[in-house]
């Protein structure tokens, strides 16, 4: 019998101090990108919109001229904003998963190991920016045959890379958040719909901040998906300017992820109750 | 270390939950000895769920508090999580993974070094006679498979007591008896403290030495199940004990997503 006689070891030592704590974070992320690659047909219908965007919308405003995007075409000026804008769509959405997993048992499973409950939440924000970094490369791809001006150097690249990790990090989570707090998958659904169209329009993704009245454009300099989109369009088009900086640009993710992850992690364990 | 033979592993004392006015769980008071298989009757609404939820830190108790393994389930529910595993109601084996993958991920969760990972691993799925299809998808199971599946993940860590929520819904009786076989057999290996729920009166009595029968949120009796059987009459079943004591066949109260739960969990492993 191969399981007798087995010491009852359960602590076992840390390689290094926070091994554990990053093995559970990457264990949770781990789970979802197997069954990605399992099952990966969700990363290629994720790839629709993206190209109706850019091929149509941008096609036709490309034409008019007639949004100030400071000295570069509109094509160039709203692809960014389209990878912005496929990450939040993909992220926004994630939290469902967590109220189909807490239907099924597996998100109880989850909390009743000893992983830290930030951890779970850090997984998932992991797991999200995986399905995100392959719509980036699809969007480079596709902006690639466009003739869009992209800036191909590694610096800017990984500085992309970054930008994208980060956007994705905070809507999942923001995501979880919307989940703990309704619950069930019909409201998500509804509440997913209403959001995701204000934080899209009130930023700078297809138009600049100067073109917006007073009040919209108040609300878009709280809106991080504007920070991001300003990192995006920075890194990725040759001859763009910034309008907020880049260090702030991401000073502004980074801060807003946190207290998202913070919200998040006392959150996580209602949604069993 | 209290798991030794003789102490109490669980220990319930004045556990409460309230949901506004009702009281789902009311001041129990229980304990459960080292090694020994406790089995929690009662009909849908009873309580079950909401107890075995609280004792696995799921849900915060309202008032009173219980010892799991030494450890004080309110104060330090992280230590509590070392030392427990949990097969839920429900189907909680992830359908889009394979047999082996659920394993790792929970291994991973309790920090297992990776040596010791692959070895516990493999292991567990000769135990449950998965070795053939470890690397299949989960999803392409059979019921009976995937609760032995959900067993071997609450045990890979080797807990001291293990909490089953209705363990056997919807088996068909030799997928029932292999998993009862299973769960005889980890206790004879390691000594595991099991407290399950159930329905199945032909569960409790194979595998429990002490049942108790919870109704409208306290415990209405507490015995094994033959003195169970001798005080409610002689030649009685524990059909007869849990009707003695609920004081109906037919339930009352209980969730509309409780009963929806057993109805899916069946659905799918059957």
């Amino acid at each position: 019998m191969p399981l007798a006689h087995e010491s009852h070891l359960n602590e076992w030592v840390e390689p290094f101090p926070g091994a554990n704590y990053l093995r559970q974070t990457l264990a949770v992320a781990e789970a979802d990108i197997r069954k990605l690659i399992h099952d990966p047909v969700e990363l290629f219908t994720r790839m629709v919109q993206p190209v109706l965007w850019l091929l149509i919308f941008g096609q036709v405003f490309n034409r008019t001229r007639a949004i100030p995007t400071g000295g570069i075409s509109y094509l160039d000026f709203m692809a960014p904003g389209i990878l912005a804008q496929s990450v939040l769509f993909g992220a926004i959405f994630y939290g469902i998963s967590l109220i189909w997993e807490r239907d099924l048992g597996i998100v109880q499973k989850f909390l009743v190991s000893p992983a830290p409950r930030s951890t779970l939440v850090l997984g998932r924000a992991i797991s999200s920016t995986v399905r995100s970094l392959c719509q980036m490369v699809f969007v480079y791809l596709l902006s690639y045959l466009l003739h869009i001006h992209l800036r191909i150097e590694i610096p800017a690249l990984a500085g992309v890379v970054l930008a994208v990790m980060v956007g994705s990090a905070i809507f999942s989570t923001f995501s979880l958040i919307v989940a703990c707090l309704v619950k069930s998958r019909e409201r998500f659904m509804g509440i997913g719909q209403v959001l995701t169209m204000p934080l899209f329009f009130a930023s700078n993704a297809i138009y600049p901040l100067t073109l917006m009245p007073s009040w919209l454009r108040v609300v878009s300099k709280a809106n991080p998906l504007s920070y991001q989109v300003d990192a995006l369009r920075t890194l990725m088009i040759v001859g763009s300017s910034t309008s907020f900086g880049l260090g702030k640009d991401f000073l502004m993710q980074f801060i807003a992820f946190a207290v998202l992850v913070a919200v998040a992690t006392k959150l996580y364990p209602t949604i069993v109750t | 270390m209290d798991t030794t033979p003789g102490t109490n592993v669980i220990e319930v004392l004045s556990l409460t939950r309230r949901y506004g006015l009702l009281v789902a769980v009311d001041h129990l008071t229980f304990s459960v000895a080292s090694g020994a298989t406790f089995g929690l009757l009662g009909p849908n609404g009873a309580g079950k769920s909401t107890l075995i939820k609280m004792l696995t830190t799921l849900l915060p108790p309202t008032e009173g508090t219980a010892k799991i393994a030494g450890f004080d389930l309110v104060k330090h529910p992280e230590l509590v999580r070392k030392k427990i595993g949990y097969v839920s109601q429900m189907l909680s084996a992830d359908g889009d993974l394979t047999g082996y993958e659920n394993l790792l991920i929970s291994a991973k969760l309790y920090g297992m070094p990776r040596t010791e990972r692959s070895r516990r691993i493999a292991q567990a799925l000769e135990f449950m006679e998965l070795a053939h299809v470890g690397g299949k998808l989960v999803r392409q199971y059979s019921g009976g498979m995937i609760r032995r599946l959900e067993i071997a993940q609450s045990m890979l860590h080797r807990p001291s007591v293990l909490f089953m929520d209705e363990p056997s819904v919807g088996l068909d009786p030799s997928a029932k008896r292999s998993v009862w076989e299973r769960i005889r057999e980890l206790r004879r290996e390691f000594g595991t403290t099991i407290l399950m729920t159930t329905h199945d009166m032909e569960e409790a009595d194979h595998l429990c030495d002490t049942v108790a029968v919870m109704h409208r949120g306290v415990l209405a009796a507490m015995d094994t199940p033959a003195a169970l059987k001798a005080q409610v009459g002689a030649e009685s079943s524990l059909d007869d004990v849990f009707i003695h004591f609920t004081g109906a066949t037919i339930s009352e109260g209980g969730e509309l997503r409780d009963a929806a739960r057993t109805r899916i969990t069946s659905q799918r492993v059957g």
